[in-house]
Parts: C-alpha cells; sequence; structure tokens
C-alpha cells in the first residue's frame, strides 16, 4: 500500500464526509434548538431531492431547482415545527414523545414520496460529473466529489460562521444555552427555533443534492446517509456544530480508508460500531460537552 | 376508581365477576375463531399473536421503564436466527424458541449495559447503532443469514384434527397468552413497580432501595427476551429467514405498535399488535399509504391520546361504569 493509494483514499473519504458533515450538522442543529433527534430529516432530504428532481424535469435550470428545493425542504421543517411540535410542547409531551413525533412525521413524508416519486432508482442530473476527473500530483480526483468537498465545507463554514458571528447566530445560542432566560430577554425564541429546524432541514437537502448525484435517487436513498449522519453527529459531540464537521470529516475518511484497506463489507458496517464505542467511551464525543450523568 | 381492600387483592388481573366474564367471554371467541372465519382470517389473527409477545417486551421497556430503544430489529434478527440455525441442527423446536429467546435476552444485557450510563437520545442513538449494526453483520455474512437463497427452516406439521393454519394459530395463541400473562405479572410485582419508579425518577428511585443497575438492565434482558421469542416464532410461521426482514423499518413497526396501543398498558401491546399488523392488510393496494397512516396515527395518539387505545378503552369502561354520573 502505497502513499498515493492512501491518500487517494482520504480524498474520496473527506469529500463524502463533507456531505456527513451536512447532515450531522442539521441533526446537531435541531438537537441544540429543542434537544430532540430529528429523525425526519433524512426523509425530508428525500422530499427535497426528489423536487429538484421534478423541477429539472419540469425544464428549469439546476440552479433554481436546487434553491428551490432547499427552501421546500426549510418550509416543511418549519411547518412541522408550528404544526406539531408547539402544540405538542403546549400539552407537555415527554421527551420520547417528542422523538417520536418526528419519527411520525418522517414517516409520513416517506409515504408522501413513495406515492409521487418513481419507484425505480433515477440517475438524478447534475451539473457535475464523476466522469471528468483531474490530476492533481498523481492523486485523481473527479469534478463531482471535488465539487462535493467545496460545497459541503465551504456549507459548513459558512452556516458555523453564521451561528456565531451574526445577531441571529446570538439568538440561536442563546435560545438553545436557556431559553426561560432568552425569552426575559425578548428574544422572539419560537421564531429562533423554527429557523432553527428550517435551516437544518435547509443544509439536509444541500447534502441529500450531492448525495443523489453520487447514488442513484430512489424513495429510499437518504436512510444509510442519515444514520452515518448520526453516528457523525455522536463522534463529534451531539450538541457541537464544529463537532459535527469534524466528526463528518473522520467518518468520511475512517470509512474510506476501512473500505480500502480492510474489506468493502467492513465499511457499512464501521459507522454503527464507532456509535456504540463512542457512546461506550466518551458519550459527549470529541467536541461536546454536554453533561452526561453517571450512575 | 375501585376499592382495594388487601394487597392478594391488589394483585388479582381480574377483579369484578363482570369482568371475568367477559374476559373470559372474549377469549372463548378467540379460541373459536377458526370456526367462523376463513382461512387467511386465521393466519392474519396468528401473526397479531406473534407480533403481541415482542410489543409487550418493547412496552416493558419503553413504556414501563422508560428507557427508549431504537434496536429492536436487531433482538429480532438475532432470536429468529439462532432459532433457525438450532432448529437446522437438529434441536426440537420448543428448546430452539427457549434458545432464541434467552440468546437475544443476553444481547439485551449487553446492550443494557450503555443504558446505565446514557439516557435520553443518547440511548436512543446507541441502541439504533447496534440494531442496524446487526443487520449489516447479518446481510454480510452467509455463514450467519444462509447466504443468498436464506435460511429454510422446517414448518410444523399439522397436529391431530387441526390444519397446519389451525395449529399455528392455537399455538401462537397459546404461547402469546402465556407471555401476556406474565406480563400482567411482571408488571404488578415488585419488578414491575421497579421499572415504574426508575422511569418515573430514576434517583428518587434509587434512594428508595430500587438498584438502577439490576433493574435497567433486568427490563432490557425481559424486553430482548419477548422480541427474540418473536423472532423465533416469526422463523417457524414463515419457513425462510433473510436478513432483509430485519432492516430499522421493522423497530419502527414495533414503536408504532408500542405509542398506538397504549404506553405502560400491557392490554395496549395487543391492540398496538392488532394495529400494525392490520393496518398494512387492509391497505394492500395502497403500500404507499402504510407509513403515512403509522405516522399520522403516532403524532394523532401522542397529541390527542397519550394513552393510545388502551387508554381510550380505559376511558369508556370508566364512563360506562360511572354511568349517568361523570
Amino acid at each position: 500500500m502505497d502513499f498515493t493509494e492512501i491518500m487517494q483514499y482520504v480524498i474520496s473519504g473527506l469529500s463524502q464526509g463533507s456531505l456527513y458533515a451536512l447532515v450531522a450538522l442539521g441533526i446537531v442543529l435541531v438537537y441544540r434548538a429543542n434537544r430532540v433527534l430529528n429523525f425526519a430529516h433524512g426523509d425530508v432530504t428525500t422530499a427535497g431531492a426528489f423536487v429538484a428532481f421534478y423541477l429539472m424535469g419540469a425544464g428549469m435550470s439546476w440552479w433554481l431547482a436546487f434553491l428551490l428545493a432547499i427552501a421546500f425542504g426549510a418550509v416543511i421543517a418549519m411547518l412541522f415545527y408550528f404544526g406539531v411540535l408547539v402544540p405538542a410542547q403546549r400539552r407537555e409531551a415527554s421527551h420520547l414523545g417528542m422523538v417520536i413525533l418526528t419519527l411520525g412525521f418522517g414517516l409520513v413524508i416517506q409515504s408522501l414520496v413513495l406515492e409521487f416519486g418513481t419507484l425505480e432508482p433515477q440517475t438524478f442530473p447534475f451539473p457535475l460529473s464523476d466522469q471528468k476527473t483531474f490530476d492533481v500530483g498523481g492523486l485523481i480526483i473527479n469534478q463531482l466529489s471535488l465539487g462535493t468537498l467545496v460545497f459541503g465545507i465551504a456549507g459548513s463554514v459558512l452556516f458555523y460562521l453564521l451561528v456565531q458571528k451574526t445577531p441571529i447566530g446570538l439568538a440561536m445560542r442563546a435560545t438553545s444555552e436557556n431559553l426561560p432566560a432568552a425569552q426575559t430577554l425578548g428574544i422572539p425564541t419560537r421564531r429562533v427555533l423554527a429557523l432553527s429546524w428550517g435551516m437544518a432541514a435547509g443544509l439536509g437537502v444541500l447534502a441529500g443534492l450531492f448525495l443523489a448525484a453520487v447514488v442513484f435517487l430512489d424513495p429510499n436513498f437518504m436512510l444509510e446517509p442519515f444514520l452515518k449522519g448520526f453516528a457523525a453527529a455522536i463522534l463529534g459531540g451531539l450538541n457541537s456544530l464544529p463537532g459535527a464537521i469534524v466528526g463528518g470529516l473522520i467518518l468520511g475518511v475512517a470509512e474510506a480508508l476501512a473500505g480500502g484497506l480492510i474489506s468493502v463489507a467492513f465499511k457499512n458496517t464501521l459507522a454503527f460500531l464507532i456509535i456504540i464505542f463512542v457512546l461506550l467511551l466518551k458519550p459527549e464525543g470529541l467536541l461536546g460537552t454536554e453533561f452526561v450523568e453517571r450512575v | 376508581m375501585d376499592l382495594i381492600q388487601s394487597y392478594a387483592e391488589e394483585l388479582k388481573l381480574i377483579r369484578k365477576p363482570f369482568t371475568k366474564v367477559w374476559v373470559w367471554g372474549l377469549v372463548l371467541a378467540v379460541f373459536l375463531l377458526p370456526l367462523y372465519t376463513d382461512q387467511s382470517l386465521v393466519y392474519i389473527a396468528t401473526l397479531v399473536f406473534m407480533f403481541t409477545i415482542g410489543t409487550m417486551g418493547q412496552n416493558l421497556l419503553i413504556g414501563f421503564t422508560g428507557q427508549i430503544s431504537f434496536g429492536q430489529a436487531g433482538f429480532l434478527a438475532i432470536g429468529a436466527f439462532t432459532f433457525g440455525h438450532l432448529v437446522r441442527m437438529g434441536v426440537p423446536w420448543p428448546l430452539a424458541l427457549v434458545c432464541a429467546g434467552l440468546v437475544a435476552g443476553v444481547f439485551g444485557l449487553l446492550v443494557g449495559f450503555p443504558s446505565l450510563r446514557l439516557k435520553g437520545p443518547y440511548l436512543a442513538i446507541a441502541t439504533l447503532g447496534f440494531g442496524v449494526a446487526v443487520y449489516q453483520i447479518f446481510a454480510n455474512s452467509p455463514l450467519l443469514s444462509g447466504g443468498r437463497m436464506g435460511l429454510t427452516i422446517e414448518k410444523l406439521e399439522p397436529f391431530w384434527i387441526l390444519s397446519a393454519e389451525q395449529t399455528y394459530f392455537y399455538l401462537y395463541f397459546l404461547i402469546a397468552g402465556l407471555f401476556t400473562l406474565l406480563a400482567y405479572n411482571i408488571v404488578s410485582s415488585y419488578m414491575g413497580r421497579a421499572f415504574i419508579a426508575v422511569r418515573d425518577n430514576d434517583i428518587a428511585a434509587e434512594v428508595l432501595g430500587v438498584s438502577l443497575t439490576r433493574y435497567k438492565l433486568l427490563s432490557f434482558a425481559i424486553s430482548s427476551f419477548y422480541v427474540g421469542v418473536q423472532g423465533g416464532l416469526l422463523a417457524l410461521v414463515l419457513g425462510y429467514l433473510e436478513p432483509n426482514m430485519f432492516t430499522f423499518l421493522v423497530t419502527i413497526d414495533f414503536l408504532v405498535a408500542v405509542i398506538v396501543g397504549g404506553l405502560a398498558l400491557v392490554e395496549g401491546s395487543i391492540l398496538g399488535a392488532a394495529f400494525v399488523v392490520l393496518a398494512p392488510q387492509v391497505l394492500a393496494e395502497y403500500r404507499a399509504l402504510v407509513p403515512m397512516i403509522y405516522g399520522l396515527a403516532i403524532i394523532l395518539v401522542l397529541i390527542f391520546e397519550p394513552l393510545g387505545l388502551a387508554g381510550r378503552w380505559l376511558k369508556m369502561r370508566l364512563y360506562f361504569r360511572n354511568w349517568p354520573f361523570r
């Protein structure tokens, strides 16, 4: 195994990992907002990818279709927040209850995708192609994975700056830190939380568009990446945004190396083994700080 | 609701003579089901009995002990494949069924260990990871899963004067009945109350002398024993196994059954299992609608009737018992 080959795996792992990072960011964002694991994340993403697919099929240019798909994902996530989660919170739904509500929402969307989407896997028309390749000092990089890497990292960094450096981000952080205090200070917490849900879904759809270009588009194509986004979020720390990015990249590279060096069958199991080991050894994750009760 | 005068009375499952009449009437009506319905309905009822067992186990864990688990598909797979391999090795099926439950129970114990340290979402993800990892291991290992053709298992011979469907029906009815009685007894014993105490306030429970370690692990082990037995029964009724029968969707089925039936109500598990088995049968022509029905059902139940179908049933009984007062 020479150095170039390993670097090749690392590059493809980084490109895949940046998508996991985007998925994980959405999960972490919602977790920070409501302390809820969003099991509908993958399904919203799938719905968004299908919207983009049909809009492009109807002759719309790709960038407009992508923007509309991202907006669509954001809008249905916000509708779920206002339509289901807020009434449930008024009735003092338990924690488990809210997680299961997101699962129910995911099932509803999944059903709609099955009803209106195509069941046969479709190739997703994408402006970048994985057939065109660049040769960088002996490393072969295709256009799609380069684009994925650039978009994934740029998206993550821009989002991180949004949360850390803008007034909206400040409001989001305050709301997730201490809800009653944020309310007392006049932050419209409900709108801020809805915005978190919307942005999380938007990031998810962005990742989904790239993933649809890599694999084929079918109603279940997001299940696996979504579960790996979970793994990445756990690895980095469930309440840490930089953790989600780092976790996603590490998971992507580890998967690519495991797939290349050990066996392809091991590649898919790795993420779930990582979840179990991280939770057993360091439940707060690499960069998370949340207090975990020890009995 | 009732005036209970002694501890022995508290432990009784049926307290009123009239309740005894309709409960036994219901059991008799189900027992005679094959006489007045056709084969397909008998088969569906068999599936409901089977699913009741796993749902009850899941309910003991989620409803009574309050520990989230998304790994049920993994326990089901472990139970089913243990049963399948043992039967193929020549072990008689009742013994294999017990082993299926025990092996799943041991794995439940192993998965239960993180539950001592993890709470809420972390536990959910740890169990989810377990469930998916088990599926991946079975899917990637031809030795365990029986290769491309799957694992075929010999079905039961028709017993005495019964047809094959009826044999399964009565057998599963018996087993489900035993497990239901067991669940009722667990719930009304010290163990069940310890589970509820752990759910409601674990620190207070610990202070009162309930060992958290012991009862959380016990809850995981019992729950996965139930699910493992269901796995064995699934293998026996289908006659073949393949890893694709144990994806994350199965876990969702269990969750839907527990929530829709009623959290922390044993009779809820029966209603929930019936819902999950019947909904796809009724909507056979509109497959795409099944997740929609599941999703809407859990959303509506959680917002409007947190105790599910069984909760509605209890309220109805209370209404008629107190009529005309309210």
